[in-house]
């Protein structure tokens, strides 16, 4: 492995002498995902981080698998799954190529992480290739560890703007002994009230669901727990809702259907119901998704604007997730103190603006 | 120990004018009788008076203090109730301490959203006592919880017993407003999550005020469970209580509390909170669960099942609150049982790979014949967090110095083995040195990029956490090879 990070280290570095931006791309599942980067007008180069893959070290009794960027996410989870042991913060895939250095610098979580946390909250150490080609190791394999700044954190979900993520290091739980999933008809404004309500219970919730008045709940924990919520909470019980669940993680339900521009709010689970059109809400009310017209060419720009006033009036902010015209901005500004800390977070990393520049503006 | 250094009078008499110009009187203090208290936090070894002390009253204060502070290039070090163990808040004689101690209101508490928001100088305990008639808390406990604050917490990325299950105040925190060494205000996170852009408040829980002062914390509250029980389980040597703990791990238990004491620890915390502990025990294992009732008797009666399989010699499981109460009291008077038995302690932190337990307790039994000192061990054994008590006496010569070599060298073989110098005290001034046994040139340097972009002045908490690499190198731990050194070029020494 080690002339593979040589050949990335060769690349990285002739890319910085000449300027020249690379793109860093894993499986390419997520190359959507995010602004597009900013080549100046020249090509952008690939580095494929593919040939760097591999599980270096899980041991189950730790709770922490460390694996190379380019490990596919399958062989990541079929390795837990034989220990039963699972990514707490479920990631999506999009696809069956996705690796584990895009998933953590996706940063995206799936349906359990309004219970069990984000991806972020997971990852325990990285080792990183900077914008001068150097190997930065930070953080480790233990779970508990202050010293120096959290930058492996910082890492996750910075769409590869700061360096190359070879290796990462995540915790990693036991699969819950049991399982249901409960649906119940419900409007919007009732399941939304529903969802803050139970989830200040100590009900073992582990993900939420709602789209056209019914809401999909998913109960895992100890038997005794989930049966006692079971009989609790009442509903109609989902057989094979393991597939529902997958389906609602990797966007492949019936609302993710069609080419119409994917906008995600992400506000304050407590936020009441937004009459801004039909939409499919997960995390207890945390995570809305939109579709914008799709015929709308035109008012795209205005359909962004009122996503993104909806979106700020509740405390929150809103994406335009996927498909859609970008030059309405992907992601939601930052105030001008926060944009001059990531300016100077970006110049520290990577001085000469290589790895995807412009792709988390 | 360092040296104290003199206060400059005429340079106090310019600054804390001033802090007057901007703070009411009551809030500037800069005579010795007043600032004296503030000379050191719970690191009491290091001493220092500060320059001037201010404690705002309001967000606007803090912003104005910091102007000063600017406009002065006066270096600034904040500090929550002092109970850090570090030295995070040890003052300079050339600087303003700021205590949040009289930003101190909880704002909200709310059942509906789970959180509230606060004051950075609210303490831990409070938050959970606030949110216990809605039926929820605040999961971070560290055992300093009835009196340290939020704010630094927040500063040390405190953990606790429960961290293991429910997180640490990374995991705990969503958001928090912070006043700039620049001159304004910023909120990190949010209460909805995933903010945009880097994650900013990851990287800030955990930078010991190196990077902002706190005027705000939004913290998530949990549903309280409804019961809990503990499992005291007794080992004849240390090695299989170790074992123990990866057994109920693998067996896909995450206990909410997983705490190991060593014979030594429970002999000497016997006497003192009469637990009920095995004293003929070589490790005793605190195990809990919790939930709802059905849940907790589900979950005890797996663990004991596992504990026996490990060779436990010994187990009682908790019959009612008071029970449960007691046998945790041992653990969490560790501390001030080292104090009654020992004229002196040093408390170290670091945390390990669970399986390197039993090979770390040998050496550091090895290391208390080779620095002549004795050390106690209790350990957050689920997630690794060791804390050795070295016993000493300051009052006998060299003995502080041989208690901080010991707890150097304990440290050291915590990254030797995998782990780091720090699980939850933090780096401050305490554990600078053995910073650079952990990192090297380039991850120190990355980590003053990050300072740099919060603090481009370097005002912030100066010389703190993050050691120079000049600090490395004169200390003969830097491991520098060949160009490995960011611009070798430039004279260093």
């Amino acid at each position: 492995m080690q002339h593979t990070i040589e050949r990335f280290q060769e690349q990285v570095r002739s890319a910085a002498a000449a300027r020249r931006p690379l793109r860093i791309r894993g499986g390419g599942t997520k190359d959507w995902y995010g602004q597009r980067i900013d080549a100046a007008g020249g090509e952008t180069a690939i580095l494929d981080t593919r040939a760097h893959a591999g599980i270096v070290d899980y041991e189950p009794s730790e709770l922490v698998i460390t694996a190379r960027c380019g490990t596919p996410l399958a062989h990541i989870e079929a390795a837990l799954a034989e220990r039963r042991q699972m990514l707490p913060f479920e990631p999506p895939h999009f696809g069956p190529a996705a690796t584990l250095g895009g998933t953590v610098a996706a940063g995206l979580s799936g349906p359990r992480r309004a219970s069990a946390g984000a991806l972020r909250d997971f990852v325990l150490g990285v080792k990183l290739l900077d914008g001068k080609g150097e190997v930065l190791t930070f953080g480790g394999q233990v779970m508990k560890n202050v010293a120096g700044y959290d930058v492996s954190r910082l890492l996750a979900g910075s769409l590869g703007t700061l360096g190359l993520l070879l290796e990462v290091s995540v915790k990693v739980l036991p699969v819950p002994l049991a399982g249901a999933t409960l649906r119940f008809a419900l409007g919007e404004a009732d399941a939304i009230r529903k969802l803050n309500e139970w989830a200040g219970q100590p009900l073992p919730l582990s993900a939420s669901c709602w789209h056209d008045g019914v809401l999909a709940l998913r109960l895992s924990g100890a038997r005794a727990a989930v049966d006692a919520a079971v009989r609790a909470l009442g509903g109609e019980p989902l057989a094979d809702d393991a597939r529902f669940w997958q389906d609602v993680r990797e966007q492949r339900h019936a609302f993710f259907d069609g080419d119409a521009p994917l906008w995600r709010l992400a506000l304050p689970p407590a936020t009441d119901a937004l009459a801004l059109g039909p939409q499919l809400i997960e995390w207890g009310g945390a995570q809305r998704w939109l579709r914008a017209p799709a015929d709308a060419e035109a008012d795209a720009a205005a359909f962004a604007r009122r996503m993104r006033a909806a979106a700020t009036a509740a405390g929150g902010h809103a994406t335009l997730f996927r498909g859609g015209d970008k030059a309405v901005g992907v992601f939601q500004p930052l105030a001008p103190a926060i944009a001059r800390i990531h300016e100077r977070l970006k110049a520290g990393f990577d001085p000469a603006n290589i790895f995807n520049p412009g792709r988390m503006v | 120990m360092m040296p104290t250094i003199p206060v400059d009078p005429e340079r106090r008499r310019q600054v804390a004018a001033a802090m007057r110009a901007v703070l009411p009187d009551r809030c500037v203090l800069a005579d010795p009788e007043d600032t004296r208290p503030y000379e050191c936090d719970g690191l009491a070894a290091y001493r220092q008076l500060p320059m001037v002390v201010v404690l705002p009253d309001t967000e606007e204060q803090v912003l104005a203090v910091l102007k000063v502070c600017r406009e002065l290039h006066v270096p600034v070090v904040p500090r929550g109730a002092g109970t850090g163990l570090s030295g995070g808040a040890q003052p300079l004689a050339d600087g303003v301490v700021i205590s949040t101690a009289r930003l101190n209101r909880i704002l909200r508490v709310d059942a509906y959203s789970r959180s509230a928001v606060v004051q950075p100088g609210v303490r831990n305990l409070a938050i959970s006592e606030a949110a216990a008639p809605l039926g929820l808390y605040y999961a971070p406990d560290p055992s300093s919880q009835i009196a340290c604050s939020i704010g630094g917490n927040v500063a040390e990325n405190s953990g606790g017993v429960h961290c293991l299950k429910y997180g640490l105040t990374v995991h705990n925190v969503l958001r928090v407003r912070v006043a700039t060494i620049e001159g304004e205000m910023i909120e990190l996170g949010g209460a909805a999550p995933d903010a945009p852009g880097l994650d900013l408040l990851a990287v800030f829980i955990g930078s010991e005020g190196m990077l902002g002062i706190v005027t705000e914390v939004t913290v998530k509250l949990v549903p309280k469970p409804a019961a809990a029980q503990v499992i005291m389980a007794s080992f004849g040597d240390v090695a299989s209580g170790g074992d123990a703990v990866a057994s109920v791990i693998a067996a896909g238990i995450i206990p909410a509390g997983l705490e190991m004491m060593d014979r030594t620890s429970s002999r000497m915390v016997e006497p003192f909170v009469k637990a009920g502990y095995d004293l003929d025990a070589a490790a005793i294992l605190l195990c809990e669960a919790d939930g709802t009732a059905l849940e907790v008797a589900e979950e005890i009666e797996r663990m004991a099942a596992v504990l026996k399989e490990a060779g436990a010699t010994a187990l009682t499981v908790s019959r009612d609150e008071g029970e449960r109460l007691r046998f945790w009291s041992g653990r969490k008077n560790a501390f001030p049982a080292a104090g009654r038995i020992s004229p002196d302690y040093y408390c170290m932190d670091g945390t390990i790979p669970r399986k390197r337990l039993a090979h770390v307790l040998e050496r550091i039994e090895q290391m208390e014949d080779t620095f002549g000192l004795r050390c106690a061990n209790v350990f957050h054994a689920g997630d690794g967090n060791m804390h050795p008590l070295i016993l000493f006496d300051a009052n006998q010569p060299g003995e502080l110095d041989r208690a901080e070599a010991f707890g150097a060298a304990i440290l050291a073989l915590c990254v030797e083995v995998g782990g780091t110098i720090t699980g939850e005290h933090g780096v401050g001034v305490e554990k600078i040195d053995s910073m650079c046994v952990q990192f090297g040139a380039r991850e120190l340097d990355a980590f003053f990029a990050v300072k740099r972009a919060f603090d481009p002045e370097m005002l912030l908490n100066p010389n703190k956490a993050i050691p120079t690499l000049n600090r490395c190198a004169e200390l003969g731990a830097m491991r520098v090879h060949g160009g490995a050194l960011p611009f070798a070029h430039l004279p260093r020494f």
